[in-house]
């Protein structure tokens, strides 16, 4: 029996196959619809700045188009010994052409990040210039300033021919491209990224192990008891949640300062000495102290809603079958609530790396983590490409461990609801 | 093995959640060794909570449990040695079938050879050989019921506990687990203590049955027993069908009384009626009672059909008799040549004996 003979047709005879798809078709197209305004909405506002941040972080255009012609006369130069006259006139030429604009001052600061001591000579230059006459701009050039008779300053310049560069991630590892173009580390004492990189992670490590062990035994005891008690601490624990999360840091400075009420307490219990009260704000142990307290909910909630699934006949199971109440705890509670550990850890530790604001109220010098350098980047240094550089290297960093995570724990194990 | 009279005894227990009610009351009961015993009775009756007091979940507030002539009150539940099976079988969901049995037998540091050994006997006891790396998950209700008796039976425990394991189970499924769970117990001799609101069940599988209500064991005996002879009025109306007359007592003698109704008189097997003018319910099974018989019969009423009902195997009449319009009969399907027709009048007969005089309602 052949298909075709057995088609199934509908009343006005065309195939019941080909209908349905249509049918089919059409809801698809209605339900695509109706998801379009979300992912325009996901396009505007996070594929695209992410996009452009990306963008921004590696941008090195500036340079390369004040120079046009230089790095293209460049182009057959072997960088060994000094560039020749055709370099250097194309040289001439994109500078005449900045000072009319005016904007040789920005080719200093930006050549000056490659190579200190291009400021001065860059300014003699623009003064010198001006009496240059036509023709041997190499031995004009090279009589302004000795620095511009150093193959070093050239190759500087060269480095800036590449419209894209990566030096503003090396940077954000406290690395950078040296004269010889290896990749080398800043002195010792001038390397700030990676202590914030290390204590990020740290202070990211710990608010989650805190959390976690104040989070289970509460939402154990939200899961068993009873509904009109869980409620009321369900609200202890959003309550949080409905208060601003500065009025929360504030109160915590209010809290944790040396003349605070936490350390009137402990002088009051004899703890601690009057004159001797420990600082407990602007430090690490501030940064601790706040950001447990505000994360603790996003650990609560996923281990709650796991341990709500839990059925407590099973913790009898475990009992009756001869298992000691830590027994039937460790092999039967504890591996069914990873899914809900999973999602609190993964949760507070992803909030946790990017914490803003309560590191920068109470976590003090030692206390501020990466994104508060992030910020200082955004507003103060206005240096928008290494701040770009540095967020993108923290969204990295959040897709490793979400990687790690998929990989030991499975992604598909979490649960969040 | 001789076997123990009270192998558990509860003695005097009584157990309260709140401090005002008693949800069990002075219970007194002896359950014999290798016994297949079923608490039945509504929910709310206590009977759960004597299997939880027993399994060692809660504690009685007054009185003692015994368990094989040590009181077990101060034993927590997992020295007990007592196997369960839960409503909801409670199997672990993250191990296998194999973990899920491993687990009773790991916890008391049984070598692994004679673990395997005993898992293998245990899951061919329920037949669900071959089954041992699926999890939970993946098995019928009915497949994970079977993992959670062997579960319960894997560590040889001398008493296992049933909390109304073939709730959640299809009728069908229910009824093949019923008698599957009745051949093991057969098999291996252990003391079965089984809850469950179904009598049916409890009818089926038990060798004695415990009917609870209101926190007191009404009767304790046999199914047979149970259904014939009912001890009161809650018992003949839980178990089984039955059919009521209210009325009072207005003779007594030689092992019959006689109990006016409203508008008649019936003759009657006083069991809990002890003198004249006293109130009483009186029980009588559907099949006692016959239409037309051919034997004499000490009653024999006129009642009119109000009902008929064709089950297949036998039909169910509604007689409006002697001022009861609820009284059922059960016509078998063989002797449909009598004339049961709606509204026709008919002559309904009963012996005194199957009557039974109990307390009023």
């Amino acid at each position: 029996m052949s298909s075709e003979t057995n088609q199934i047709l509908t009343t006005d005879g065309i195939p019941l196959e080909v209908s349905l798809k249509k049918a089919e078709r059409k809801n698809k197209i209605k339900a695509f619809l109706l998801v379009a305004p979300l992912l325009l909405f996901l396009i505007i506002t996070y594929v695209f700045p992410i996009g452009d941040m990306l963008f921004r972080s590696v941008d090195d255009k500036m340079v390369t188009q004040m120079l046009p012609k230089t790095f293209k006369a460049m182009e057959n130069w072997d960088g060994q010994e000094l560039p020749d006259e055709e370099v250097f006139a194309a040289f001439h030429e994109d500078f005449v052409k900045l000072v009319e604009d005016k904007r040789e001052g920005k080719l200093s600061t930006q050549l000056n990040y490659t190579k200190n001591g291009f400021k001065s000579i860059i300014k003699k230059l623009r003064r010198a210039s001006k009496k240059f006459e036509e023709g041997n701009y190499k031995e004009q050039i090279m009589s302004v300033h000795k620095r511009w008779a150093d193959v070093e300053y050239w190759r500087a310049i060269q480095r800036r021919a590449p419209e894209f560069t990566g030096q503003k991630y090396l940077k954000g590892m406290d690395m950078y491209v040296n004269e010889e173009g290896k990749i080398v580390s800043v002195e010792e004492d001038r390397r700030i990224h990676r202590v914030l990189w290390l204590r990020t992670l740290e202070i990211a490590f710990f608010v989650t192990v805190f959390c976690f062990l104040m989070a289970y035994p509460i939402a154990h005891l939200l899961a068993t008891l009873p509904m009109k008690y869980s409620n009321l601490l369900m609200i202890c624990v959003l309550l949080p949640f409905w208060t601003s999360l500065l009025v929360r840091t504030a109160s915590w400075m209010i809290l944790l300062q040396q003349q605070g009420i936490v350390n009137d307490f402990f002088v009051g219990i004899g703890l601690v000495a009057d004159d001797n009260r420990p600082e407990m704000m602007y430090n690490k142990t501030g940064s601790y102290v706040a950001m447990t307290q505000i994360l603790l909910p996003f650990m609560v909630l996923p281990l709650y809603s796991v341990m709500k699934t839990i059925s407590p006949s099973l913790m009898r199971a475990g009992k009756s079958l001869g298992g000691t109440p830590f027994v039937a705890f460790w092999k039967v509670y504890f591996p069914l609530t990873i899914p809900g550990i999973g999602a609190g850890c993964l949760l507070v530790f992803i909030l946790a790396i990017g914490y803003y604001i309560t590191p920068a109220l109470v976590g003090g010098a030692s206390g501020t983590l990466i994104s508060n350098q992030i910020a200082f980047h955004m507003k103060s240094t206005l240096d928008w490409s290494f701040a770009s550089a540095m967020g993108l290297m923290l969204l990295s960093g959040v897709l490793v461990i979400y990687w790690l995570y998929n990989k030991i724990v499975g992604i598909d194990n979490i649960k969040l609801g | 093995m001789a076997s123990k009279k009270d192998f558990v005894k509860f003695d005097k227990v009584d157990k309260s959640y709140d401090g005002k009610v008693l949800v069990v009351k002075d219970l007194q009961l002896d359950i014999a060794e290798g016994e297949f015993i079923t608490m039945l009775g509504p929910s709310g009756s206590g009977k759960t909570t004597c299997l939880m007091m027993l399994a060692g979940f809660e504690t009685p507030t007054n009185g003692e449990i015994y368990l094989d002539g040590k009181a077990i009150s101060s034993i927590p539940p997992h020295k007990r040695g007592i196997g369960m099976v839960f409503q909801n079988y409670a199997l672990f969901p993250h191990m296998t079938v194999y973990e899920n049995l491993a687990f009773p037998l790991r916890v008391r540091k049984i070598p692994k050879d004679e673990a395997d050994k005993k898992i293998d006997k245990a899951l061919s006891m329920v037949s669900l050989q071959g089954f041992a790396a699926r999890m939970p998950g993946q098995l019928s209700g009915g497949q994970q019921q079977r993992v959670a008796v062997a579960r319960s039976l894997v560590f040889d425990p001398q008493l296992v506990l049933m909390d109304e394991p073939l709730g959640a189970l299809d009728k069908n499924l229910r009824e093949s687990m019923q008698y599957e769970i009745k051949h093991i117990h057969e098999s291996i001799g252990v003391t079965v203590v089984y809850v469950t609101h179904d009598q049916s069940e409890a009818l089926t599988m038990s060798n004695r049955i415990a009917v609870f209500n209101d926190g007191k064991v009404q009767q304790l005996s046999s199914p047979d027993e149970l259904y014939e002879k009912p001890v009161n009025s809650f018992v003949a109306e839980f178990i089984g069908e039955n059919n009521t007359f209210g009325g009072e007592v207005s003779d007594i003698s030689g092992g019959k009384c006689k109990v006016k109704l409203a508008n008649a008189e019936i003759l009657a097997n006083p069991i809990s009626v002890k003198g004249k003018g006293e109130r009483t319910t009186v029980s009588l099974r559907p099949e006692r009672a016959l239409i037309n018989p051919s034997t004499k019969m000490d009653n024999l009423h006129k009642g009119k059909i109000e009902e008929v009902i064709y089950h297949g195997d036998h039909t169910r009449v509604r007689i409006n008799l002697l001022g009861n319009p609820e009284f059922i009969l059960k016509v078998p399907n063989s002797s449909s040549n009598l004339d049961i027709k709606l509204g026709n009048e008919i002559n309904i007969g009963w012996n005194s004996d199957d009557a039974r005089a109990l307390d009023p309602k």
